[in-house]
């Protein structure tokens, strides 16, 4: 029980003060709204588009809420040396990091849900399944935030954890299927898409939204849940050996 | 307050703690034992491994060889282990400054698990107990230096934790602050709290530890209780002169002059001369005026702490104050 105490207070404590600011708010708010209406004008299509562009639009408000926010709750914390005060609470290492990055997969989740929003006074969802669209969500805000939380504790400044993540951010957009079918890439970058965790996420949200998937979604599923354990247990190690050393 | 279990008496059993950066060794075979209650005091130089000693005994550092043992638990493989006993005051705030002192302390004692209502009475409490009441609700970053160093206390404390780590906890604040964080370390210890002390106040070690261990480039070089630590100097008379010619020869002629005296030249113009008898000034003032020195004063020191820590270490106290206000940027007895 007094570990779930510290869990939740932790998770309040940091909703409160990152991510219910009006600037992350806004920028939850603003950035899916920018990237809906700049495909949906290059595209020149009808409304009719708006579905395709829904998973990777989606897709691309969690994967840059979250990674973005967990390079301040982690990194700015352990340089003004807060974190220690975690670390030094009787919670397992395990569970802290679940804390502090609940935050981000809960900011994750709504920033999805700001392009639904949208899409829904545009176009017909009554054809999306939502026992998939959900669980896709969920894991690629949960993939997302644990590859943020990896660079986070991979480097030790606000900016290198930034500029980290821009570093695989944006070539995500392009390798993950997101807009550009992974089948329309050149043979030899593919490989690259399949070692991505985004690319399973995104090919259920299309599987879900579009019918169009080119995995099976169970491999999919596996896929992306293998990423998220891999890139959790790969950030506490990095903790263990660059923070209690 | 958590229980904390029977082991011999003891809080706290740390045997052969080494630690390593690199090439560099942070802290060499460190043993000591704590008992339950005690107030133990770490006493050393900018550098000594009082800081990396702490952190090794809370978890936040991995200790190289050695065992750990607080509280009864073995806490060499686990240091988690027995975070729930202690409370720890880091020699730097590290507070949220985005927080009100109120919702830090209640934050603080939710990480230990405290129920709401629990949590609240608590803070107010310590709120109160360290006169912060007035800036409760105002945020850590506009906290005085002060100010912040007394919350950080009192969030270390928050759960009432039967083991005390303070390191520093008095450095870089103002007096009046430095004497109420120093009034409470005392009413902690006389509640039962098992406190440890770094410190490189001489005073403060003396004032308020019942034993206290010499650490000196990651050594502990000497390790006893205070009153046993100031035996060889209690009987000791002291005399420091101010005098107009401070040549280093001067101390050589006065010793010669005065066999049953021991004479220091210091840098700061004065001479200090030590004996087991009484000094008599009147020969030692036409003993300097016959030479054409002027004595501008003669005042006689209490032995204290200060001369056994710079006999047993050969470090000067004046310059390890100097070394760590430097550092800190404002000094406080």
């Amino acid at each position: 029980m007094k570990r779930w105490i510290a869990f939740c207070n932790i998770l309040v404590k940091d909703m409160r003060t990152y991510y219910l600011k009006p600037p992350n708010i806004s920028w939850g708010i603003i950035f899916p709204l920018a990237w809906t209406g700049m495909f949906f004008i290059r595209s020149g299509s009808g409304l009719e588009s708006v579905l395709a562009f829904l998973p990777g639009v989606m897709t691309i408000s969690i994967l840059f809420g979250t990674t973005s926010m967990l390079a301040v709750t982690i990194t700015f914390e352990k340089r003004s040396r807060s974190f220690e005060r975690l670390l030094l609470a009787p919670i397992s290492l395990e569970l802290l990091m679940l804390a502090k990055t609940s935050g981000a997969i809960l900011f994750g989740i709504v920033n999805a849900f700001v392009p639904i929003v949208i899409a829904a006074f545009l176009t017909d969802l009554s054809g999306i399944i939502w026992a998939l669209v959900i669980p896709a969500i969920f894991l690629i805000a949960i993939v997302s935030t644990f590859f943020g939380l990896f660079i986070a504790v991979s480097v030790s400044e606000v900016f290198e954890a930034q500029t980290f993540s821009n570093f695989f951010r944006f070539p995500m957009i392009f390798l993950c299927g997101l807009f550009f079918p992974i089948m329309s890439l050149p043979v030899f970058i593919r490989p690259l898409s399949y070692i991505l965790p985004i690319t399973y996420g995104v090919d259920i949200l299309h599987g879900a939204i579009t019918g169009e998937h080119i995995m099976s979604l169970t491999l999919d599923f596996l896929a992306i849940g293998a990423f998220c354990v891999v890139l959790f247990m790969l950030s506490l190690s990095t903790v263990k050996r660059k923070w209690i050393s | 307050m958590p229980n904390i279990q029977s082991f011999n008496g003891l809080a706290m059993d740390v045997a052969g703690l080494t630690k390593r950066y690199g090439e560099v060794v942070a802290v060499n075979d460190i043993s000591f034992q704590i008992g339950n209650g005690e107030l133990f005091g770490f006493l050393g130089p900018n550098g000594a491994g009082k800081t990396t000693t702490i952190n090794l005994l809370t978890g936040l550092a991995r200790l190289d060889t050695g065992t750990i043992n607080i509280g009864g638990i073995n806490c060499t493989a686990n240091p988690k282990a027995a975070q729930h006993l202690v409370g720890i005051v880091p020699d730097e705030s590290n507070l949220y400054p985005e927080l009100t002192g109120f919702e830090n302390l209640c934050f603080c004692a939710a990480l230990y698990g405290l129920r709401k209502n629990e949590r609240q009475t608590r803070a107010r409490e310590l709120l109160a107990t360290f006169s912060l009441t007035d800036v409760a609700h105002r945020k850590f970053a506009n906290y005085s230096k002060g100010m912040k160093r007394k919350l950080t206390f009192a969030a270390g404390i928050i759960h009432q934790p039967p083991i005390l780590f303070l390191d520093e906890p008095t450095t870089g604040i103002d007096v009046a602050s430095a004497r109420k964080v120093r009034q409470i370390i005392a009413a902690l210890h006389s509640k039962g709290t098992t406190v440890f002390l770094t410190t490189h106040y001489i005073e403060e070690a003396e004032r308020l530890c019942d034993r206290i261990a010499f650490i000196v480039n990651g050594r502990v070089i000497r390790i006893d209780h205070t009153a046993d630590l100031l035996q060889p100097v209690k009987d000791r008379n002291i005399l420091v002169l101010s005098i107009s010619n401070s040549e280093p020869r001067i101390s050589d002629e006065i010793a010669r002059a005065f066999p049953g005296y021991q004479v220091q030249s210091t840098n700061r113009g004065e001479v200090r001369v030590e004996s087991t008898e009484q000094i008599i000034v009147g020969p030692l003032v036409r003993f300097l005026e016959e030479r054409g020195i002027q004595m501008t004063e003669a005042r006689r020191q209490v032995p204290s702490l200060e001369d056994v820590f710079v006999r047993v270490t050969g470090i000067e106290a004046g310059l390890m104050k100097k070394e760590k206000e430097k550092v800190r940027g404002e000094g406080n007895l």
